[in-house]
């Protein structure tokens, strides 16, 4: 059977498993379709927040992000830290409160605190833009991976199909069953991610560490030879000698790292399609015992991920330059394109040459590829030299070449130059006979894509690899999507337009926001806005600034009014915005940013990632400066907060 | 629902073992795992160096200890104030 065939069928299998959990689970009442009727087990409500928790991204593109990082690896740890942090904040400071307070949507607990429908609708706004900008990355993450996967020579799924198809699944399940169905659908969707991912990861660690848990091969030897030398230093070695910085080096701005690290931990608090799972158990108590089993099932993941991720890096390092496998990188000839063909083992060098997300060129004609870290006065030249050609090449029919074509001439011989300057090691790139890094793409997604071929590993492992990245996304997107059709069903319409309607036509209403959301995200996974990498830095940084620190002070606080809260919401989102766009272009229109987006034009070393937590201090000020100069909250509201506080009566507390 | 003052205290005892949870938080995290890397260099955890290991690991395990700690100590500070479910 052909490995089209085989993703075919599990790919298959499991839609059909999750379209079966749909129709089991449909959901008959606003409490079922909100909250699956606050009936969810915690070990399942962990469960399913971890398959909506860990999104296309954090299956692909993580590992990679951390492998791949010119910073080295370690830097990167702010996501492996951030990413699962904040499950602390929520069992703590947060999802116990918020269960208690029993009712359906984020929006809802922020408008009763502050007594105010101003307040709702700020919430609103800021859960909207956070989420319809998450939501797109997976519709794109589902697209990409149809297009991958389920192509073969005479058939080809491409990206706009896989889009229809995925959009399709998921109003299936999620028009059907609502929150109910999602939960139980997230469930069946975690069990396969989670063995998609960590299969290729055990055996990639058995054979690089000799170690069975992916987590021991980390801080375990290099088993290649006789593991005297640990797997990170074998790695920090061969990086190095290819010019490259050292995987374990230390993060060049440690401050930054920090608030880096800060944004994504307050901001994953204040996911509300996170917050929202947390209202699907029986009691108080089991909100923070389920936030604790969340964190189980993420960390299965996340703390196999820098695993993957640097021996992903030694793995494609030593394919590279053999000689690596027992001495130096630069001991033997580099890897030869003859082989590549000729090998079978080497055979997903060319599939994956297919898809672009790698790409090689025999810059010096010796049939061999040097992958290494050009040195800066090479790169740079090569740049010039590539700008120069593509000036001539562009040039109109009738102008005059000669000025161009003296351009080129004179570049190719200050690149030559360069050659003779930049260095590996003690030896000039000319010495070596190189002209330039050959290995000319590494995309981050590979890392995780490739592993199971990279490994030699059976078929059905790879197609269950293609299966998990469907499960990834497809359940986040699921979250996300219920987490915007609440909002507009339930504090839009219920909420403000029509308060009377009866239960029967909210359930109706419900199902048609959904079904618009669902066409709004399909419609923009087919038409991605150019910045569609650049708004999951908005999506945190707003989170963090507006919805966690609005939620706190609403638990903690019985003296933060409703001026208070509404101002530090709009200073947050204000603040937080105004500073990202500043770097990243007006409303993200390409040539509007007033700097260049480089660490060397951030105040105080900031980058626009990390400026969440600066605007959740920002909150924090301002509501409560706004608070105390105007009136403490009326009694009804204080009582509120106290009757939050304790868990006894959380039952009684629903469905109204 | 219990008297005020027992509510009082029942928020006091939670606030307490809020606080020394989120000490422990953020000594693993940011301290050991991001600003103490650099001092503890020396210290190594297998073949990685403590505050690496934290930044990749470490730290998430301690995460999930937490929690589980904060779960078990809460479920005991309700039933000792008589504010279960």
């Amino acid at each position: 059977m052909d490995q089209f065939t085989l993703n075919l069928i599990v790919v298959g299998l499991t839609f059909a498993l999750y379209i079966g959990i749909a129709i089991w689970a449909r959901a008959g009442s606003t409490a079922e379709f909100y909250a699956a009727g606050q009936g969810v087990p915690p070990i399942m409500n962990g469960m399913a927040t971890g398959a909506d928790w860990m999104s296309a991204a954090s299956f692909i593109s993580m590992a990679g992000i951390i492998a791949l990082a010119p910073a080295g690896g370690y830097e990167q740890s702010a996501f492996l830290m951030g990413w699962t942090g904040g499950y602390v904040l929520l069992a703590l400071l947060l999802a116990p409160y918020l269960r208690k307070f029993g009712k359906f949507t984020v929006p809802e607990f922020i408008g009763d605190r502050f007594y105010s429908g101003g307040a709702r609708l700020v919430a609103v706004i800021c859960l909207i833009i956070i989420s319809v900008t998450y939501v797109i990355g997976q519709m794109r993450g589902v697209g990409v991976t149809f297009s991958r996967f389920l192509t073969s020579e005479n058939f080809t799924v491409t990206t706009d199909t896989g889009l229809y198809i995925g959009g399709a699944l998921v109003f299936i399940y999620a028009v059907l069953g609502g929150m109910k169905g999602i939960t139980y659908t997230q469930v069946a969707q975690y069990v396969v991610l989670i063995i998609a991912y960590t299969v290729p990861a055990i055996f990639i660690s058995l054979s690089l560490t000799g170690s069975f848990l992916p987590q021991l091969g980390l801080i375990g030897g290099y088993a290649p030879t006789g593991g005297e030398i640990s797997m990170l230093a074998k790695l920090d070695s061969v990086v190095t000698e290819l010019g490259f910085k050292a995987y374990t080096s230390d993060s060049a701005n440690m401050f930054n790292m920090f608030l880096f690290t800060m944004s994504l931990m307050i901001g994953t608090a204040g996911l509300p399609h996170v917050i929202i799972r947390f209202f699907t158990v029986p009691k108080v108590s089991d909100a923070r015992l389920s936030a604790g089993w969340a964190l189980v099932f993420i960390a299965l993941l996340y703390t196999v991920a820098p695993a993957v991720g640097s021996m992903a890096r030694l793995n494609l390092s030593t394919t590279f330059w053999p000689g690596a496998v027992t001495g130096t990188a630069l001991s033997a000839p580099a890897l030869s394109i003859a082989e590549i063909d000729s090998n079978p083992d080497l055979g997903w060098i060319r599939t994956w040459e297919k898809t672009k997300l790698l790409e090689m060129s025999d810059k010096n004609g010796d049939g061999l590829i040097q992958y290494f870290s050009e040195p800066k006065v090479v790169a740079d030249a090569g740049k010039a030299l590539a700008a120069a050609n593509k000036a001539l090449a562009e040039a109109a029919a009738d102008a005059d070449k000669a000025p161009l074509e003296a351009a080129v001439v004179a570049a190719q011989t200050a690149f030559d130059a360069s050659l003779t300057e930049g260095k590996l090691g003690d030896k000039t790139l000319a010495e070596l006979g190189f002209k330039g890094n050959e290995l000319t793409k590494v995309d981050n997604d590979i890392m995780v894509l490739a592993n199971p071929e990279i490994a030699a590993l059976p078929g059905w492992v790879i197609a269950l690899v293609a299966a998990g990245a469907l499960a990834a996304a497809l359940s986040t997107a699921a979250g996300l999507l219920l987490a915007i059709s609440s909002a507009i069903s339930h504090d839009l319409i219920k909420g403000s337009i029509n308060p009377n309607i009866s239960e029967k036509a909210e359930l109706m209403w419900a199902r048609i926001a959904m079904t618009g959301a669902i066409i709004v995200a399909t419609y923009l996974g087919l038409n991605p806005p150019g910045f569609a990498a650049q708004v999951v830095a908005l999506a945190f940084g707003l989170a963090a600034a507006t919805i966690f620190p609005t939620l706190m002070m609403g638990i903690f606080s019985t003296r933060i009014n409703k001026e208070g809260a509404i101002l530090g919401m709009i200073a947050g989102l204000v603040f937080t915005s105004v500073y990202i766009f500043l770097y990243l272009g007006w409303f993200f229109v390409p040539g509007t940013n007033v700097y260049e987006n480089v660490p060397a034009n951030h105040f105080f070393g900031i980058s626009p990632l990390s400026i969440g937590t600066i605007g959740a201090v920002v909150n924090f000020a301002v509501a409560f400066v706004v608070s105390m100069a105007t009136k403490a909250p009326p009694q009804h509201v204080v009582e509120l907060v106290e009757s939050i506080r304790v868990p006894r009566g959380a039952g009684a507390a629903q469905s109204h | 629902m219990a008297d005020k003052s027992s509510s009082n205290a029942y928020w006091a005892a939670n606030i307490r073992l809020i606080t020394l949870c989120l000490v422990i938080w953020f000594v693993c995290s940011f301290g050991l795992g991001i600003l103490l890397r650099p001092a503890l260099e020396g210290i190594r955890v297998g073949g990685a160096d403590l505050g690496f290991w934290m930044a990749q690991n470490g730290s998430i395990y301690v995460f999930l200890v937490l929690i589980f700690f904060y779960a078990w100590r809460m479920n005991k500070i309700d039933a000792e104030h008589g504010v279960e479910e």
